[in-house]
């Protein structure tokens, strides 16, 4: 079969955000040695321009839709969707990092270089169309997480962070590998279109036993990615012991791209057997969403509270994919948009209430926000009814279109149960704006900074996203519902 | 015949080095037994008659990876943790998993027994060409970008471990 060796203009143009940021990433280590220690500032500049670049190269590639490189790739909707969402949560996290690594003495080039190689890994993830690439990318995006998640070496919770994340993360990696292995040894392709197609083939005379081991496993790599049950438990402790923007980073790029990876799997490749894999989904969706919403009401520290809720929200987005259909996809791919605003608007506030050395991320530490930061009160106030799902915010047409899905898919029980989970979550994400509101702060509270230009562009960024999501879902609604189809 | 014979031994050589690998107390001796399980992973490549892998596995894993492992374990001072008392004292849950996971394994064993036969070889050697030359066009062609993608992680991985090992940069 004869294959191009030269990749053609086209093909590269489609690649190009992913070839812009490998190459800034690989310019900001090599300037890093040669700047002084007050020049760090001028790498998240240098980031954050070129993940605008980036986000417009995206824009312009998906002009031109198509396969690239012997369909290793393939740039279409779908991709495009997260790869804007994933350079804007970089976006974001750059936004409210500079100013917590200045403050934490830990100003460096090689954060934002990480930062990027991660964007880069997401962006292969969710454009790939071939398990290996998948694996590359799933790999490249896991490892620069990982060392995020201790980049301040000398604190022990970083420590603790990076090595559970490393451990856990490398052993449910061998799981996706053993899968794809087991899928390319009973089909004889890596090829998400040529798997599907074999399982199409009724003359292939597939072994189902093989096949449905084979996609058990890959599930084991995927779902400890989302943090779905019953792979949830490096979550909490992971995301308390790492630095407040890398947490809020982990807790939305990665796991979105591991999604849209989750979601192209599941429909392009495995959906002819599908009967298979729904009521394995189903269990891990309920159970998601309930070990991630009860854990939650117990938890005295924000950091660790938000984890659990972002457990609860991999389990609704589950119950999209449980749906498998147009509607969940699109479901999906809107919750993922509005989930990644509100979440780093949380972060970023709790990275402006921690302040240096992480001190103040107790629940109690919130109490009278209202009054001694009014404007900051009423951001987060917005992000958690948001998480909860309040009318004319983002979360509510979220989960508004998740549940309907599930409708659609007859579904019921796991609809009504994913409803009554939400109504458990009210109770966690009000009683933080009860202490915003209702509590007074006691005396021996420090004074209270202003918060950073970065934390605020962040914050107000991702607030008027949320209301706007809220109040025009169809926006984004409509372009996921245009692409989801694409992947089928 | 022969080849059954040389697959089982193989077989063999590596599970009892796997196992040898978790249960040994001194760290060299974990890692000699890692390289026998190792080199009993080589000879089922070559059994397949994937020398290339056969190849690499000796020279990447035995003679790259292991050494190093051995030079780490030289340098770091593991003599205390040889000493202490080790974890595994949960017998009971232990036993509980091994005997639930192998009722697993023995039942999915069971119910698809009759069809285990895997899918055709996705690319017919040309006749002639060896299993490298084979590998070789497939690498640099089609698998160029993933290929060339291996290397960025290993960037990402090398700065990474910088990053983490070094007290200030």
């Amino acid at each position: 079969m004869p294959v191009n060796f030269m990749p053609t203009p086209q093909e590269l143009f489609r690649f190009a955000p992913e070839m812009l940021l490998t190459l800034v990433a690989t310019i900001i280590m090599v300037l890093e040695p040669l700047s002084g220690a007050d020049g760090k500032r001028k790498f998240a500049v240098i980031s954050f321009l070129s993940l605008a670049a980036a986000i417009a190269l995206s824009v312009a590639a998906a002009g031109d839709p198509g396969a690239a490189f012997s369909s290793m790739i393939v740039v279409d909707g779908f991709s495009t969707f997260f790869r804007i969402l994933v350079m804007v949560a970089g976006v974001l996290t750059i936004l409210i990092s500079t100013n917590y690594l200045r403050m934490e003495e830990h100003e460096s080039g090689e954060y934002y270089a990480l930062v990027l190689f991660s964007i880069v890994g997401q962006c292969i993830m969710v454009s790939a169309n071939e398990l290996i690439m998948l694996f590359i990318g799933l790999e490249c995006s896991s490892i620069a997480s990982y060392v995020l998640a201790g980049f301040l070496r000398d604190d022990k919770r970083n420590n603790e962070s990076a090595l559970k994340y490393f451990l856990l993360g490398s052993f449910a990696t061998a799981f996706l590998l053993y899968g794809v292995a087991w899928i390319y040894g009973t089909t004889g392709y890596t090829n998400l279109s040529e798997i599907r197609r074999v399982l199409l083939d009724p003359n292939s005379n597939q072994n189902m036993v093989v096949i449905s081991a084979a996609t058990a496993l890959m599930f084991v790599g995927f779902a400890f990615k989302v943090s779905a049950a019953p792979f949830q438990m490096w979550a909490p402790d992971v995301y308390q012991g790492a630095p407040a923007p890398v947490t809020a980073f982990m807790s939305v790029g990665p796991k979105a791209a591991a999604f849209a990876m989750f979601l192209r799997v599941l429909m392009t490749a495995f959906e002819p057997v599908k009967d298979r894999w729904e009521p394995l989904l189903w269990t891990s969706a309920l159970a998601t969403m309930v070990i991630g919403n009860f854990a939650a009401l117990r938890q005295t520290n924000i950091k660790r509270l938000l984890a659990y809720s972002s457990i609860a929200h991999a389990g609704y987005i589950m119950v999209a994919l449980t749906a498998h259909s147009d509607i969940g996809t699109a479901a999906a791919m809107f919750y993922l948009a509005s989930y990644t605003f509100m979440n780093i608007g949380a972060f970023a506030v709790v990275t402006y209430i921690a302040r240096k050395g992480e001190r103040h991320v107790e629940i109690q530490d919130l109490a009278g926000l209202s009054q001694r930061r009014p404007v900051v009160a009423a951001m987060l106030t917005i992000f958690l009814l948001s998480l909860t799902g309040i009318p004319l915010t983002a979360g509510f047409f979220g989960k508004f279109y998740i549940f309907k899905a599930a409708l659609d898919a007859n579904m019921v029980w796991l609809a009504v149960l994913g409803m009554l989970n939400s109504a458990v979550a009210a109770y966690y994400y009000l009683r933080l704006i009860v202490v915003m509101y209702m509590q007074a702060p006691s005396d021996e509270m420090e004074e209270l900074p202003a918060p950073s230009v970065g934390i605020q562009a962040a914050m107000f960024a991702a607030a008027a996203a949320t209301v706007f999501l809220g109040v025009f879902p169809s926006v984004v609604l409509d372009y996921a519902g245009k692409s989801a189809s694409f992947i089928r | 015949m022969l080849e059954t014979v040389f697959f089982y031994a193989f077989a063999a050589l590596t599970l009892a080095g796997a196992i040898l690998t978790v249960t040994m107390r001194s760290a060299v001796h974990c890692a000699i037994a890692l390289i026998s399980s190792l080199a009993g992973v080589a000879g089922l490549y070559l059994l397949q008659h994937a020398e290339f892998l056969f190849a690499v596995q000796i020279v990447l894993y035995i003679g790259g990876v292991m050494v190093l492992f051995l030079f780490v374990i030289m340098l770091v001072n593991l003599d205390a943790a040889a000493r202490e008392r080790q974890f595994h004292r949960h017998w009971l849950a232990a036993l509980a998993c091994l005997a639930g996971t192998g009722a697993l394994v023995a039942l999915f064993l069971t119910r698809g027994a009759e069809s285990f036969k895997l899918g055709a070889p996705a690319a017919e050697a040309a006749p002639g060409a060896g299993n490298i030359e084979t590998l070789s066009m497939l690498l640099f062609r089609e698998y160029l970008v993933p290929f060339e993608l291996a290397s960025l992680l290993l960037l990402v991985a090398i700065v990474g471990g910088v990053m983490m090992a070094k007290k200030r940069i």
